[in-house]
């Protein structure tokens, strides 16, 4: 009836993660009861066009009250494919993140740095037939946050994905090349090494627009579903 | 296959706006929120409560859950379910999102309906999917309902838990003046730590 790869735990970090310290107390910690997949399992969520605002696509806008959000614009775009490199077409793709000065909009975010009040920082955009997405944002800026000693988060950019089924879900981050903050991310470093170089989008001079944005390509691969309908 | 997933990563503590923002009060809007089942769903009617905790048993205020079921009849709304015998619902997507910051004690709350039966010999469940800061990756465990012990007895997945840890994939009934109420705590570690599945 399907074929449905299983998570790569090679590709995913540890659950308990101790230099990542709030994996600590709020990891599982034992093992994950091995199951096969069923209807509940190869079935999900489906959204379409009809949960998208016409400026859900471009944070640049979509938080405008009086004037432009501060900082560089750049245009993030990109394929989601499955591990057989079958486009995953028609997905929606939600994001958010911290504005060019590393605050979230979020009232938990506590960081001394200005809130930019023609930014909100999220949205979110629907792959086309090829697995396609594409939005427009302001490059998020690095933040403190309190694991240890002078921690510093990389710049990056929240994502999260359906895909296919429950079983495809995907929460990541994407971060940007050559950031000296990478190495010292224990969020970043608790991936396996020769996977978490995945999650850093390449600058492209072809997707940058001319006098406008820096253009940023993110491929992501979510977990092959390859499920027949089921007939009664 | 040829190419490599992308790895998983925390859903970070600032969640909110992106994704369960009308909860939240910010000015966006979401895909989906706890109340999953309109006037005109087919069902019963009932309200899901829920704490998570972590290892040393306080309440955690910046998880996410997501629910994910079949409507009254066992059908899930998707194309891979082609079952004509089992009638879609178009009013139940069977989707559920919901943070744990905003109420006072940390719960969570879906108003929902029942799944039936999805597949013969199953028990009725509910797939729930945990984000939080601090989980690198999302967690998949599934709710039962505890007046259902005798299909409970016999569905294939529970009876790949040890019997001991099966308490914690259930549900308890309530009968409230307010609706029926089923109340799920997810417990990250400890001795009443939640079974999660892989698959
Ligand atoms: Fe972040």
């Amino acid at each position: 009836m399907s074929t449905l790869t299983k998570r790569d735990w090679a590709s995913h970090a540890a659950y308990i993660s101790p230099e990542y310290k709030s994996t600590v107390l709020r990891g599982v910690s034992r093992n994950l009861v091995d199951i096969d997949p069923e209807l509940s399992e190869l079935t999900g969520p489906a959204y379409g066009a009809e949960v998208l605002g016409p400026l859900d696509h471009d944070l640049t806008k979509n938080g405008q009250v009086n004037g432009e959000p501060q900082g560089e614009r750049i245009v993030v775009s990109g394929r989601v494919l499955d591990e057989n490199g079958n486009p995953v077409a028609n997905t929606l793709v939600e994001v958010w993140q911290a504005n060019a000065a590393g605050r979230y909009v979020h009232k938990a975010d506590q960081h001394d740095a200005p809130l930019d009040p023609n930014f909100l920082g999220s949205g979110r955009c629907l792959t086309d037939a090829n697995g396609c997405y594409r939005f427009y944002t302001i490059k998020p800026g690095a933040y403190p946050w309190g694991n240890h000693p002078n921690a510093w988060r990389p710049n990056h950019i929240h994502f999260s994905l359906f895909g296919a089924s429950i079983a495809s879900r995907l929460v990541t981050q994407m971060y940007f090349p050559g950031d000296p903050l990478l190495a010292l991310d224990p969020i970043y470093l608790s991936v396996p090494q020769g996977a978490r170089e995945r999650m850093i989008a390449d600058f492209s001079i072809d997707v940058t627009e001319e006098g406008f944005a820096l253009g940023y390509i993110f491929d992501i691969v979510l977990r092959g579903v390859n499920a027949t309908p089921m007939e009664d | 296959m040829s190419l490599k997933q992308t790895p998983s990563q925390t859903v970070g503590p600032y969640f909110a706006y992106g994704l369960t923002a009308q909860q939240y009060h910010y000015p966006q809007t979401q895909v989906a929120t706890g109340a999953m089942a309109n006037d005109e769903t087919l069902g019963e009617r009932i309200r899901i409560l829920g704490q998570v905790f972590d290892g040393q048993g306080q309440r955690i205020n910046d998880a996410m859950i997501e629910l994910w079921q079949a409507n009254a009849a066992g059908r899930f709304n998707h194309p891979v379910d082609a079952r004509e015998s089992r009638p879609l619902d178009p009013a139940f997507k069977g989707f559920g999102r919901v943070g744990t910051g905003t109420t006072p004690d940390n719960s969570f709350r879906f108003d929902t309906i029942k799944p039936g039966v999805a597949q013969d010999g199953q028990a009725p469940f509910i797939s729930v999917i945990l984000f939080m800061r601090g989980l690198p990756n999302h967690a998949y465990t599934r709710l039962y309902f505890s007046d259902e012990a005798s299909l409970n007895a016999e569905d294939p997945v529970l009876n790949k838990v040890e019997a001991a840890r099966r308490d914690t994939l259930i549900a308890t009934r309530h009968e409230t003046s307010t609706g029926v109420e089923y109340r799920f705590d997810i417990h990250m570690q400890g001795p009443h730590e939640t079974v999660f599945f892989n698959f």
